[in-house]
């Protein structure tokens, strides 16, 4: 048993374990300041919020393990909330389409940026900033002038807010569902093999005939529809989409990300770390709130942690 | 004649810049209700100019193969600190400008130093004293607001006799000032050397670290330019991320437009400062044209990814599938 | 030369190591002043790296150094510039998007008021290029628009703008064509005579007949012997060159081959201007090796047939149907069953990060998974079977590969791909750079696989293993097959002279 832990610990990447030993102490800190930080009510509503974070991190870890990365999160994810909500206009029965038709429209925005990076080799950093501003323009679009449909359908609120099972909260039902089936296909499927591949030498995975190009357009698929879904989730959380809803997300995605140990640069990442970093930002972010820590402070606060543990634990190795 | 056939090719992305402003902006004035006058083109001129300087520091990283997401809140921090030091008497207030100045070499730095000695890669990096930069911003000013040095701010942002705009003249003087030395000096040279190749740059002895650093630097120096224009040309501060984000978005669609290379080493501030005002003015060419104001993001999005697009023309003269690897 | 005055430039008992692999050993050289000094080798014999470290590019683990009887130490190209040294390296130090002047002045620009000064820039670009005989090249042209042949001029324009005491030239006439070469030599001669020590590095021994001085050879990481030009026969230097030492680890080949199949023909390929009008068949069974010089347009043969190279014109048979192979998830389909190993194992042909086991599968994963989910049990199985086949030394499949020695990880890039079973293997000068033990073993499998029915084309830059393995040798010159030779024929002689291309060689310098 005791061999099994230690075995265990070995096999888990230093950084993931820095990742969980910083969410231990942010706990011990945040219980000195009040005992309801360490209450299952409490830690039950932090992981009910991390799941909206959780699932544009795993898109985003898919992207940044082939080491791309995406920066159109924000307004895809907003296109999510909206398109949804939009669709939760519909007459009856389509309204039942909301949560996918918002879901779809992600993965519509996913795949365009997928064939920008993949097939037109855009560095994905301009081409998912200018995609985000394309997703942005047609929200804008969308609601400038007139104000359309956008409250979030009764299945949304349910599946963003409600507590179905044992009390659980059922949006972090989905982010475990999306995070096992996320785990199975990193370490089981080809398409993982080939993700990992990619992310530490294109050059040799194209040459030992992997679709190199598929593997890509898929992941930033993936990518914007886990944004939108996460999208579909917050206009279900709040009751409804809004102009954005998404900006407060790009940081933290990128940064539980890295934080969770996936390399930058990409090909070397465990979705368990994903999970500790996206944890540790929303502990963070709550600790902060709690703490009556402005928003000036706690942007602050974000920007200095995150660039001090990459610079412990995430530097580049020296070129030449 | 050859030398000329050189230089225009060398010259090339920048050329079709200005060309491509100029052929828009003369449609914008012809179809402007004012016409062609002084006042039309110094409210032009003020518009174009903030983002052109925030296009100029995003020129200097991208340059050195590198990426600054962090222009935007630069430009916003000089702005915000500006609006609450740059202000007063003629003395306070030149004190006031040398410090936001300071501040904006002094994130520069910070920027250069992390991702130089710290190796860590330039996006994250700026991505995270981005948020850095924004919460200094809140700090300074949690709600809009801030005041200037009015005549100062009048002075900059109005018209010289002969009706040319204060803020051109600005501009040109930072031109000279700044990016023609950058360009001829040996760490300008150093710079492009690095982010054209860096095996070669580093096999050739070129001083990689100083070359890189004092890109950065003169980002941070110049995005602080831009937010000080601000400040006068609005005549306070505010510390909004949305403005922060636009600026650093469109800088990169200018330099992109401007001809400057993503991968680094090639193109020029000057092409650069063109793509920006080509940029700003298709959002003033939607307003001649009676189009919706709301169509103008869309537009822009749009443009920004034709232009990257264009660059993929490239592929299919690759003849090595392995080339698509770099 | 009075042996007794200090030389110019001296080093002794230097040693580097990369890893496990030792790439300079004890190494001494000394270097006089007027004088051409050839550095021969094979492969991997450490001329590499000697002038790394000479250059300051790498540093020395150990050993001495010393100029004009001084110690020195280069920490940096910059700090071996400042003393005199410069070298033209084989792999361009050329910045691509600036022009030829900037590059030439690139370390030190001439300057007024502490800007660069761009009319003193040039004068001193169209001097060093006139110096470098090479006066067509405009100063002002972007470097990434010239052929290889002229940045290969302001390679070398360059390091004479820097003055140097000690000019190094790694294989700097690789690229040239033949009137560039004499220009080259005229130059070099010149130099000589100005009192600069010129170390040249080159595989062409006519070169070095009609430059060096002295010669120095270096074998294994260790110089073996140094002389004075034309003391040595060429038989006796390509001797001192490759050694004796495994000339016994070739399998016997087996006689009379049927070859009345064909696995893989060839028609009339070209690409580009780099493979002009290539054809030729292989039969299962047979090793066809590639020999010539290095950079004849091998390399991108294969590339071409694996599916990688764009625009090709002729055409190719698989099994004696024509096949278009696109990519090389094509190519290695249960159609063509074609393998490459690739050049550079780090590169191109491991993720070194990820361990043995993935490594190995990444080719197979088609045959280990169904409907894109891995088999575990399967994968183990198949990578276990692989692992003791090829006997690679691991400690277990799951660690990183980039941690086993050089030669096992060249054997789990093969192993990598006979996961796939192939019909024909493609290799890019596999042994390159790994150990002799493994060699052997090496080309042990490689002719088991023949055995088996596997049809293999074999490119090398080492002439031992083209005469020791292969049945008939293609010698490839200039992008295009020159000779064909087989049986007897195969050996140095034959594969030297044709590889310089000697007939044709005169009349080009015409031209």
């Amino acid at each position: 048993m005791g061999a099994a832990i230690i075995g265990f610990f070995n096999r888990m990447d230093r950084a993931v374990l820095a990742a969980f030993a910083c969410i231990i102490a942010l706990l011990l800190v945040g219980s000195l300041y009040s005992s309801s930080f360490l209450s299952p009510e409490y830690l039950l509503q932090q992981l009910q919020v991390a799941s909206f974070l959780g699932l544009i991190a795993t898109g985003m870890m898919l992207v940044v393990l082939l080491g791309q990365i995406d920066l159109s999160v924000p307004w895809v994810l907003t296109v999510g909330g909206m398109m949804s909500t939009a669709a939760a206009g519909w007459d009856a029965p389509w309204n039942l389409l909301a949560i996918p038709f918002g879901i779809f429209c992600g993965m519509a925005l996913g795949f365009a940026n997928g064939i920008g990076v993949a097939y037109l080799r855009v560095p994905s950093m301009i081409f998912t900033l200018g995609m985000n501003a394309v997703a942005q323009g047609l929200m804008v679009l969308r609601t400038g002038g007139f104000a359309p449909q956008d409250h979030a359908t009764e299945a949304m609120r349910v599946l963003a807010t409600g507590r179905l099972v044992l009390n659980i909260p059922n949006a972090l039902f989905v982010w475990g569902i999306v995070g096992a089936v996320t785990i199975f296909v990193l370490t089981r499927t080809t398409f993982g093999r080939a993700v990992y591949a990619i992310g530490n030498r294109e050059r040799a995975a194209y040459l030992s005939g992997l679709a190199t190009q598929r593997t890509v357009l898929l992941a930033f698929t993936a990518s914007g529809g886990l944004a939108a879904s996460a999208g579909v989730l917050l206009a279900g959380y709040s009751t409804k989409a809004y102009q954005a809803m998404g900006d407060p997300y790009l940081l933290p995605a990128v940064a539980a990300v890295v934080l969770g140990g996936t390399n930058i640069l990409g090909g070397r990442g465990s979705y368990l770390g994903t999970i500790a970093g996206v944890i540790l930002i929303t502990l963070l972010q709550s600790i902060l709130s709690v703490m009556q820590i402005n928003e000036a402070g706690r942007q602050l606060i974000y920007g200095a942690v995150i660039i001090l543990m990459l610079l412990i634990y995430g530097r580049q190795r020296k070129q030449i | 004649m050859r030398d000329f056939r050189y230089w225009f090719a060398e010259n090339r992305g920048t050329l079709l810049a200005i060309l491509v402003f100029v052929v828009m902006f003369a449609i914008y004035t012809g179809n402007h209700s004012a016409g062609f006058s002084a006042n039309v083109i110094t409210t032009a001129s003020n518009k174009g100019v903030l983002l052109a300087l925030v296009a100029m520091a995003q020129t200097m990283v991208v340059l050195t193969a590198g990426i600054d997401l962090s222009v935007g809140m630069i430009f916003v921090l000089a702005n915000c600190l500006a609006s609450t030091i740059a202000v007063g008497t003629a003395f306070e207030t030149t004190l006031g400008i040398i410090g936001v100045l300071a501040t904006g070499i002094a994130c520069g730095a910070l920027n250069g130093v992390i991702v130089i000695y710290g190796r860590l890669q330039p996006i994250v990096t700026t991505l995270a004293t981005g948020a850095v930069f924004f919460g200094i911003s809140l700090w300074l000013r949690s709600v809009p607001g801030g005041d200037t040095n009015a005549d100062l701010a009048d002075a900059l942002t109005g018209q010289l006799p002969g009706g040319i705009p204060t803020s051109l003249v600005v501009l040109l003087g930072i031109v000279l000032l700044v990016w023609v030395p950058f360009r001829r000096s040996m760490l300008g040279r150093a710079a492009y050397a690095v982010g054209s190749s860096e095996p070669a740059a580093y096999m050739s002895g070129v001083p990689i670290e100083r070359a890189r650093l004092l890109a950065y630097v003169l980002s941070g120096f110049l995005a602080s330019c831009g937010g000080l224009m601000l400040t006068f040309i609005t005549y306070s501060g505010e510390a909004s991320a949305a403005i922060g984000g636009t600026y650093t978005l469109n800088s990169i669609a200018a330099v992109v437009l401007g001809g400057v290379s993503l991968f680094g080493g090639s193109g020029s501030a000057i092409g650069a400062i063109f793509g920006a005002f080509a940029l700003r003015t298709i959002g003033d060419l939607l307003f001649v044209f009676d189009m919706e104001p709301f169509w103008q993001p869309l537009f822009q999005g749009v443009i920004l990814l034709a232009a990257v697009t264009l660059g993929s023309l490239r592929l299919l003269r690759i003849k090595n599938r392995l080339d698509l690897f770099g | 030369m009075d042996a007794v005055t200090a030389p110019l430039f001296r080093m002794e008992g230097v040693s580097k190591r990369y890893g496990g692999v030792r790439a300079l050993e004890e190494a001494s050289l000394r270097v006089e002043a007027g004088r051409i000094h050839a550095v021969l080798g094979e492969n991997g014999a450490g001329k590499s790296t000697l002038i790394k470290i000479m250059a300051g590019v790498v540093q020395a683990d150990q050993g001495l150094m010393e100029l004009d009887g001084r110690k020195v130490a280069f920490p940096t190209p910059k700090a071996a510039n400042g003393a005199g040294i410069v070298c033209i390296f084989q792999e361009l130090s050329l910045i691509p998007d600036l022009s030829v002047a900037d590059n030439i002045a690139i370390s030190d620009p001439p300057t007024r008021f502490g800007l660069i000064d761009g009319r003193a820039q040039r004068r001193l670009a169209e001097e060093a290029l006139a110096r470098a005989g090479a006066e067509d090249i405009h100063p002002m042209a972007p470097v990434k628009d010239l052929p290889l042949s002229r940045r290969q001029m302001v390679e070398i324009a360059k390091a004479l703008a820097r003055r140097p005491r000690i000019l190094i030239l790694d294989e700097a006439t690789s690229a040239l064509t033949a009137g560039d070469v004499a220009k080259v030599f005229a130059v070099l001669k010149r130099l000589r005579t100005e009192g600069l020590a010129l170390l040249y590095i080159s595989h062409r021994m006519h070169e070095i007949d009609e430059l060096a001085d002295e010669c120095t050879v270096f074998r294994n990481g260790r110089n073996v012997a140094t002389y004075k030009a034309g003391t040595k026969t060429g038989k006796e230097v390509v001797e001192m060159m490759i050694g004796r030492e495994y000339s016994h680890v070739f399998p016997p080949k087996p006689a009379g081959r049927d070859r009345t199949t064909s696995a893989i023909e060839v028609r009339n390929l070209s690409w580009t201007n780099r493979l002009t009008d290539i054809s030729f068949r292989a039969s299962p069974g047979e090793i066809v090796g590639l020999g010539g010089l290095d950079g004849q347009g091998q390399r991108d043969l294969l590339l071409a047939l694996f599916g990688v190279l764009k625009g090709l014109s002729g055409e190719i048979l698989i099994d004696g149907r024509p096949a278009q192979i696109r990519s090389p998830r094509a190519a290695k389909g249960s159609r063509n069953g074609m393998a490459l190993i690739p050049e550079d194992r780090k590169t191109e042909g491991l993720m070194l990060p990820m361990s043995v086991r993935d490594n190995l599968s990444l080719a197979a994963l088609g045959t280990v998974s169904r409907f894109g989910v891995i088999d575990q049990v399967k994968e183990a199985k198949a990578v276990e079977e692989m692992v003791s086949l090829l006997a690679i030394r691991t400690a277990g499949t799951g660690i990183s590969v980039g941690s086993l020695s050089g030669g096992n990880q060249q054997k789990v890039v093969i192993a990598k791909w006979l996961m796939i079973t192939p019909r024909i293997i493609l290799l890019n000068d596999p042994t390159r750079g790994i150990d002799v033990g493994t060699k052997q073993e090496i080309y042990q499998l490689l002719r088991r696989l023949a055995d088996n029915g596997a049809t293999i084309l074999f490119y090398s830059t080492d002439y031992d293993e083209l005469i020791g393995c292969c049945d008939r040798v293609l010698v490839m010159y200039d992008g295009a097959i020159i000779r064909t030779l087989e049986g007897a024929d195969i050996n140095e002689h034959m594969l030297i002279s044709s590889a310089l291309n000697i007939q044709t060689e005169g009349e080009a310098r015409h031209a």
